[in-house]
């Protein structure tokens, strides 16, 4: 009963979402009037229907229906309320359910407010929406459907794996979608502005919150996912050029691109048809993303529940959206007229610079990723990890943070070095000296060498915009822009040093025993067996003391999971404020354990990781910068429309 | 600069904002193109390994079987030794780390890192089954190569 109600809702969102793309492209002739008047309805319903399917879902969750398949394979009646919930999004059908269903509702939400554009680009946008909408539709009613029934309902669920059980997986998914639509709902707005012709400074700041929420999740999403890799695959990595998270930083480059770009257009009329081609390649990524993450087509180290077929669907999906917006754009950018000029030295040219930069990153992470694909073509088997991504990507990244530290201090269209000698100097300074003081730490490679002297020199330049200023009175959007700066610095500063002095000690271990890795002196208590629910694990009881200050205790395991049979490695941790100490222990297999005499030792692994956790404060402030971005231009939007809706109230007074 | 020369300037300020970002765009892919050719690691198999070899310490990785009674732990109780063979070809290789979950003799196992030399092949790292569903792609499609091997071997001396 339920699950058919979500399915009609469902059913019904799609052919609102034809009605919609029907009316919107009719709109655009002449005498398309009465269409015009549907297109904005029909997209508030439709998100309305969709956001009902997801809700009789998580009903479904919520009750344990098992006749529905998708609850009967991801659910179980024992499960706690919060994970049966989860749960409901925890796998593909219901992931892409809930993706669907915050597109639909983004899409209501324009259509219900936003009226600063010209009504024909606003319905083109709307179509368009409902045009990449429809693929999702399609995608869920006939590929993945989670709203199928079983006619032979289990006795119970099956799933009651604890391992799902956490509540940062359970959010970390939602948080990579949330960001996909962004860039989906600025797509839809570039094909709009593209298809009538109007690419203005209004089209980017309407598109603008758009991109800068999508960024907030990104950001978000691709720092929870660092850390939990680095925590739970006990390989002491903060990021590994996986294809997973490749898939999840592509998007993220070419959307950190596009929201500079439309800042370009908004402010100054200039960037027109490349802020254009930066929106349909952002949501190109994040389509591959998906596409990378479902299909499984390439491996990774995060084990993934893939589907091949799904992946080709995707594929055709993929391939529609990108080369019908290709083709568009190749018809239509012709007609996007120059915008404003600029001089080299300006505001807009520091965009531009790191615009290309950011864009060569991710032509180099995008071909990095797809090359073994590429070979494997030829039967020629290889993987592409740090040694090439890490040279290649500084190459372009360590001038785009160079021009990032001077840009903001120069002014729109025209100005001059000369004007901000003083702070240049002084950045340049700070440079060096960030830089000759890790050459006398001594031990430092190039390119940690180089991060931290840029961070450095990052760090103060980010502060800068603020100088001579009434800090109550700074803008929001522009304290956005400090603090995401800023914590781009703090970022880098946390790689560079884990990078540069990582201290790593591999040891066999007996009871008793005292090993030293960096200030840290960490002895050996005990080993004893622990077991979970469903899982039984040796854990090593270490006793740390860091040069030799209070003793800290540290356990971690090596669990054996029976159903299914799995074996984890679980990492402990302590955490300094300039600092994490990270300690393995190997298993307690016949080679783990080595017995010399009658003394068992055990393999310890452990690091010492000056300023890791910089890395995730760093990705932490780059989100925040951006939402206090996003609410400071939505409330300055806000504020300015009331002002003229006032306005207009009053003439219409005088004139009554 | 002159006012004139400014505004010739200025109106192609399109085309050269496209030429460059091209010039970039297409620097970085030739780039990428030839730190790949010379970055990427390619995978063996022990046959390959042996016949073939790579060049001493680049970055490769290699697949087989764990030898049956081919692990040793060294006396630093940190560093293992064991054989990765494909039925044809046989390959010492050496690790020092934690042993990666589910890396048993008579499994299939990939190991990640360049040939030293004395013939031992140094590994950084080791990928071994995650769990019964996960298996490396590459160690998948290498048994069932072997698979279809000693079908084929049974048939010939049939």
């Amino acid at each position: 009963m339920i699950a058919g109600l979500g399915l009609a809702a469902l059913w019904l969102a799609a052919a609102l979402a034809a009605l919609q793309l029907y009316a919107g492209a009719m709109a655009q002739r002449d005498g398309g009037g009465a269409a015009a008047a549907l297109v904005r309805p029909a997209a508030v319903v439709q998100g309305l229907a969709c956001a009902f399917a997801f809700v009789m879902l998580l009903w479904l969750f919520a009750v344990t229906d098992l006749s529905v398949k998708l609850v009967a394979t991801n659910s179980h009646s024992a499960k706690p309320l919060i994970y049966k919930l989860t749960g409901a999004w925890g796998n593909h059908e219901g992931s892409m359910l809930l993706w669907v269903a915050v597109m639909a509702l983004s899409g209501s939400l324009i259509a219900l407010v936003e009226r600063r554009l010209p009504e024909r680009t606003m319905l083109a946008t709307l179509a368009a929406q409902a045009f990449v909408g429809l693929g999702f539709y399609a995608f869920l009613i006939f590929s993945s459907n989670p709203f199928e029934r079983l006619p032979q309902p289990p006795a119970e669920g099956l799933g009651l794996n604890p391992l799902l059980q956490d509540i940062g997986l359970a959010l970390h998914p939602p948080t990579l979608y949330f960001g996909y639509v962004g860039l989906s709902v600025a797509f839809s707005f570039a094909v709009g502005a593209l298809l009538t012709r109007q690419v203005t400074p209004e089209f980017a700041r309407v598109m603008r919150p758009w991109v800068l929420g999508a960024w907030v999740f990104l950001t978000l999403g691709i720092t929870a996912g660092s850390y939990w890799a680095y925590y739970e695959l006990g390989w002491g990595g903060w990021w590994f050029w996986d294809p997973v998270e490749n898939a999840s930083l592509m998007p993220w480059l070419a959307a950190t691109a596009l929201l500079h770009s439309a800042s370009v257009l908004a402010a100054r009329d200039a960037l027109r048809a490349w802020t254009i081609m930066l929106g349909v390649v952002a949501f190109s990524m994040s389509m591959l993303g998906t596409f990378l993450v479902r299909s499984g087509i390439l491996t990774s180290v995060h084990a993934f529940a893939v589907d091949p077929q799904r992946g080709a669907f995707i594929l055709v999906l993929l391939a529609l959206y990108i080369g019908g917006a290709l083709a568009l754009f190749a018809l239509r950018a012709g007609s996007v007229s120059e915008g404003q000029r600029f001089a080299a030295t300006s505001r807009e040219g520091a965009l531009v610079f790191n615009n290309v930069m950011l864009s060569a990153i991710l032509a180099i992470v995008l071909l990095g990723t797809l090359y073994p694909l590429l070979t494997e073509a030829f039967d020629v088997r290889v993987s592409v990890g740090p040694p090439y991504f890490n040279p290649v990507g500084a190459i372009f990244a360590v001038p785009m943070l160079l021009v990032m530290a001077v840009g903001p201090l120069l002014r729109w269209r025209r100005d001059s070095i000369a004007r901000i000698q003083r702070p240049v100097v002084l950045i340049g300074v700070i440079l060096l000296a960030a830089a000759a003081a890790a050459l006398a730490i001594g031990g430092v490679d190039l390119l940690p060498l180089l991060g931290l002297a840029l961070s450095a020199a990052l760090a103060l330049a980010s502060l800068m915009p603020l100088r001579r200023r009434r800090l109550h009175r700074v803008p929001l959007s522009v304290w956005g822009m400090v603090v995401a700066h800023f914590g781009l610095a703090v970022a880098v500063f946390g790689m560079a040093s884990e990078t540069a002095f990582s201290d790593e000690r591999l040891a066999a271990v007996a009871p008793g025993e005292t090993v030293r890795v960096g200030p840290w002196s960490v002895t050996l208590a005990e080993v004893l067996p622990n077991a979970g629910p469903n899982w039984t694990a040796i854990e090593g009881h270490l006793v740390a003391s860091y040069r030799d200050g209070d003793p800290v205790a540290l356990d971690p395991q090596s669990r054996s999971f029976w159903a299914p049979v799995q074996e984890t490695t679980e990492s402990a941790l302590a955490t300094r404020w300039n600092g994490q100490l990270y300690a393995v222990v190997g298993t307690a297999g016949d080679v783990g354990a080595v017995t010399e005499g009658d003394v068992r030792r055990w393999q310890l692994r452990l690091w010492w990781k000056p300023f890791v956790t910089f890395i995730w404060y760093g990705g932490i402030l780059v989100a925040l910068g951006s939402a206090l971005a996003l609410v400071g231009r939505v409330a300055a939007d806000v504020k300015r429309r009331t002002v003229r809706a006032r306005a207009a109230e009053r003439r219409a007074e005088v004139i009554e | 600069m002159t006012a004139p020369a400014d505004r010739i300037k200025a109106k192609h300020q399109r085309l050269v904002l496209v030429i460059i970002a091209l010039v970039a765009l297409v620097g970085a892919g030739l780039l990428a193109a030839w730190a790949l050719r010379s970055q990427a690691s390619y995978f063996y198999v022990p046959e390959q390994f042996v016949s073939e070899p790579p060049e001493p310490g680049r970055a490769v990785r290699l697949g087989g079987m764990v030898e049956e009674g081919s692990i040793r732990t060294m006396p630093d109780g940190v560093t293992i030794a064991f054989v990765v063979g494909d039925g044809k070809a046989r390959v010492p290789v050496r690790f020092s780390g934690i042993l990666p979950d589910l890396f048993v003799e008579g499994s299939g196992v990939v190991a990640e890192g360049r040939l030293g030399g004395d013939g031992t092949f140094v590994a950084d790292n080791l990928l071994a089954k995650h769990d019964e569903n996960y298996v490396p792609r590459e160690l998948q499609e290498m048994t069932e190569h072997q698979r279809r091997d000693l079908v084929a071997e049974a048939e010939d001396g049939a």
